[in-house]
């Protein structure tokens, strides 16, 4: 015996019990590398595509929400019968929203054309529109900026406006400027742009807020409010805008709200079906992949049993090959899966999709879980088989 | 001897066999049920949407503004121009008749309401509630209750053929009145049926059947507009193009695309004197919710093939690594790597086919439960889904398989026979 094998023996001698196991698992995965890397890469498959739809199936929603957010507002602010909003409603309303959401205050009244025709003109806030209201098909927005002093040239140079496309032929068929009256008060409007959505606003004319409520007296009755978030979050909202505005209405606009519950819902249940099934495949494809790794040593399982390895240590080896195996393909199929939700949500929705680490303990366990029964249930098997059987190749 | 080689192999280990095919079986099951549900997800998803209200309106091309604010009518209700109820079933008649899901029209009047010795204006809407129509041979119903789904009754709707009303819930607490009492309107007695409630401007008005509001108008056969609910492409640069600026075939396919403009085209030339357009807040938004939704189904879709392809081949290399005694000794027996491979390959071949047609049939069965189970609807499988799924399952099988297969032709039979490998 050389001097260095017998420092090795010595040495193992001396090492207490749980080293020879954790050598056992060592060499376990090192001398079959081609298997074990099989049945790791199993693994990491069935995680990543498990974290990639938990992760999606969560994050979905919150997706979802905001291209629903497009539709408008849900919910609508009026003064109660039919009376104005306090000046400070808007602000009010945006300390609320607190970044959550848009709103755009909107005053309504009905002025009569030069030849005495009846009109809604309406007054709002245009950069507040252009981000509440997507759907709108404008020509090209008033600029609100480029002249300060509009008010003090009033008669000189028109108000820039918004028309409606119906209402453009019959007040000002050639893109000219032209006269409104409201209450004997006159104001002239020049169109920059037109409106089209197929709905009422075709039939209108757009003034900035700062024109309508010089010309008119009359301050905004309405505030549209777009407020992200789950239904939850979104009742929160309403219920602090009541309190914040007593003097006002608080309704929610239930066709949009009822309609993203609906597709919200189905899609959601679709989702989780697709992940049901894809997770269900991933775990049998490990199960059969594992199975087939532990049926394959039964050679090793036939000498530690001949040995004289006690039935507790045997199922803890390979209990514990097992769950080290899952542990390690969770936590890089994890990374993976992590990856492949935020490509889909790139490629997809046009943003990233947040890593949602409350799915990591979900997937681990669920590892574990598959990489064990797949371990016991060949081994369940073997232990009623002789050693000498197994070792005689039968 | 090729054959009964491949033959008792099924017949000796129909366990594994069995296994191995269930994999297969599993994995085609899987990929049939997603791609059924990922080509019906957009249709069902449309149908969904409509929840949110028509997309399409139809008016009387002569119009006038409307001036309304807040449910208000400024303008005297006589004014302006009508469509004609008579030509209301023509929206069956169109080319995209089976994509228009419901249509109701709406004759706003103002009427004056006594109540309590005071009088004052309040806007009365005629339409169809659940309206029986017909065009042709074709019967079908239409109204409000499948145009506008989230408007909610409290008592019950009334009936179409009848002078029965439905009052505004705001109206109603103004006024402390409920179902089953009687209102005096413009010097009728009318009974009310039902609370509505819907969110908008129809809180504060009244809501009859058609008929009594061409009756209180005096203009029996009218309606003001038509919102129509149909089901739509989402919109894309050849859909926004201006039809007039096409040549012929061109506007072929686009006049038989439903896009929303091409829908609107139809209905207008259906209705005389009408001018029919969509309704952007609705038909807009839908086009991007749902190319949103159908991609996600896509990309999952190709996760969902992935995982199943994984399965499969996994499955065929535990069945090929177990038998390598079998290729020792079929090579000790001078069998070439080629006649070794094809045993294999014809084995997984035969697989494949087996277990493509079993995971066809439960796949359709599970996309049929998907479909039932979520959407309370049929999802229709083609037929030429099958002869694809099963070249998958062929391909995906051999792919699977081919690794294994090169390993053990290139075994060394002394080796194999002595199990050292």
């Amino acid at each position: 015996m050389s001097h260095q094998a017998r420092d090795l023996a010595a040495s193992r001698a001396h090492a207490p019990h749980t080293s020879m196991f954790v050598r056992m698992l060592l060499r376990a995965a090192v001398l079959r590398r081609g298997r074990a890397a099989s049945a790791l890469f199993a693994m990491v498959v069935a995680a990543a595509v498990a974290t990639a739809m938990l992760n999606l199936y969560v994050d979905v929603q919150a997706k979802l929400q905001r291209e629903f957010r497009n539709y408008g507002a849900n919910i609508i602010v009026v003064g109660k019968n039919g009376a104005s909003l306090p000046a400070e409603a808007l602000a009010r309303v945006d300390s609320v929203l607190a970044g959550r959401g848009v709103a755009a205050s909107f005053g309504l009244i009905v002025a009569r054309t030069s030849d005495g025709q009846p009109i809604v003109v309406a007054g709002t806030d245009f950069e507040r529109v252009k981000q509440l209201n997507r759907w709108w098909s404008v020509s090209l927005w008033p600029s609100t900026s480029e002249n300060p002093h509009f008010s003090q040239n009033q008669g000189e140079v028109g108000h820039p406006s918004l028309v409606g496309v119906r209402a453009l032929p019959l007040v000002s068929p050639k893109g000219q400027d032209f006269d409104l009256a409201f209450q004997g008060k006159m104001l002239r409007v020049s169109p920059s742009g037109t409106v089209q959505t197929g709905a009422a606003e075709d039939s209108r004319i757009y003034l900035s807020l700062s024109d309508f409520v010089s010309w008119t007296g009359v301050q905004p009755f309405t505030i549209q409010v777009a407020a992200s978030g789950s239904p939850s979050e979104i009742t929160g909202v309403m219920n602090q805008l009541a309190q914040a505005l007593p003097s006002a209405d608080v309704r929610p606009v239930r066709q949009i709200m009822e309609g993203e519950a609906r597709v919200l819902g189905k899609t959601r249940a679709t989702l989780l079906a697709a992940a049901a099934l894809i997770i269900l495949t991933a775990a049998l494809c490990v199960l059969s992949t594992l199975m087939g790794w532990v049926f394959d040593r039964r050679r090793d399982f036939a000498i530690m049993k001949a040995l004289g390895a006690s039935e507790r240590l045997l199922n803890g080896f390979f209990a514990a090959e097992a769950a080290a195996l899952g542990a390690t393909g969770a936590v890089i199929g994890f990374l993976f899966g992590i990856g492949i939700a935020a490509w889909i949500g790139r490629v997809n929705f046009q943003a990233t999709v947040v890593p949602r680490f409350s799915v990591l303990p979900v997937v681990l366990v669920g590892s574990v879980v598959v990489t064990l029964l797949s371990a016991i249930l060949p081994i369940s098997l073997l232990r009623r088989v002789q050693p000498a059987v197994i070792l005689r190749g039968e | 001897m090729f054959i009964r080689l491949v033959y008792e192999s099924f017949r000796r280990q129909k366990r594994r066999k069995v296994l191995a095919g269930a994999a297969i079986a599993l994995g085609v099951t899987v990929a049939t049920a997603m791609i059924a549900v990922a080509t019906d997800i957009g249709d069902k998803i449309n149908r969904e949407l409509r929840t949110i209200g028509a997309n399409l309106v139809v008016t009387p091309q002569e119009d006038t503004l409307d001036v309304e604010i807040g449910g208000v009518n400024w303008k005297p209700p006589t004014d302006g121009a009508f469509l004609s109820e008579a030509e209301l079933p023509k929206i069956k008649g169109i080319f995209w008749h089976n994509n228009i899901t419901g249509f109701a029209p709406m004759l706003p009047v103002t009427v004056s309401l006594e109540n309590g010795g005071t009088k004052q204006d309040v806007t009365l809407v005629g339409t169809y509630f659940a309206k029986e129509l017909s065009y042709g041979n074709e019967k079908f119903v239409t109204g409000v209750r499948n145009t506008h789904p989230w408007w909610k009754v409290e008592g019950a709707w009334p009936d179409d053929n009848s002078g029965d009303i439905l009052i505004g819930e705001r109206l109603a607490s103004r006024l402390g009145e409920k179902a089953g009492n009687t209102l005096t309107l413009s010097g009728r007695q009318l009974h009310v049926d039902g609370v509505l409630s819907t969110g908008g401007a129809e809180d504060d008005q009244i809501v009859a059947p058609l008929g009594l509001a061409q009756e209180i108008l005096g203009r029996p056969g009218v309606v003001r507009r038509v919102y129509v609910s149909a089901l739509t492409k989402p919109e894309d640069a050849f859909g926004r193009r201006d039809p007039k600026s096409m040549s012929g075939a061109v506007y072929d396919r686009w006049y038989c695309t439903p896009y929303p403009q091409a829908i609107a085209l139809q209905l207008t030339e259906a209705m005389s004197h009408s001018h029919a357009e969509q309704i952007r807040q609705v038909s807009q938004n839908e086009g991007a919710v749902l190319t949103r939704i159908e991609g996600l189904i896509f990309l999952i879709t190709l996760a969902a093939l992935f995982a199943s392809a994984l399965a499969v081949s996994a499955a065929m290399a535990t069945a090929i690594f177990e038998r390598r005694a079998e290729v020792g000794l079929m090579k000790a027996l001078g069998a070439g790597k080629f006649a070794v491979a094809s045993v294999f390959f014809a084995e997984a071949a035969l697989l494949a086919l087996l277990g493509g047609v079993i995971g066809f049939g439960v796949g359709s069965l599970l996309a049929h439960q998907i479909g039932q189970s979520i959407f309370n609807s049929q999802i229709s499988i083609s037929p030429v889904l099958f002869p694809v799924i099963l070249a998958i399952a062929v391909i995906v099988t051999f792919a699977g398989s081919a690794m294994a297969i090169r390993r053990a032709v290139a075994m060394d039979p002394v080796f194999a026979l002595r199990g050292e490998l």
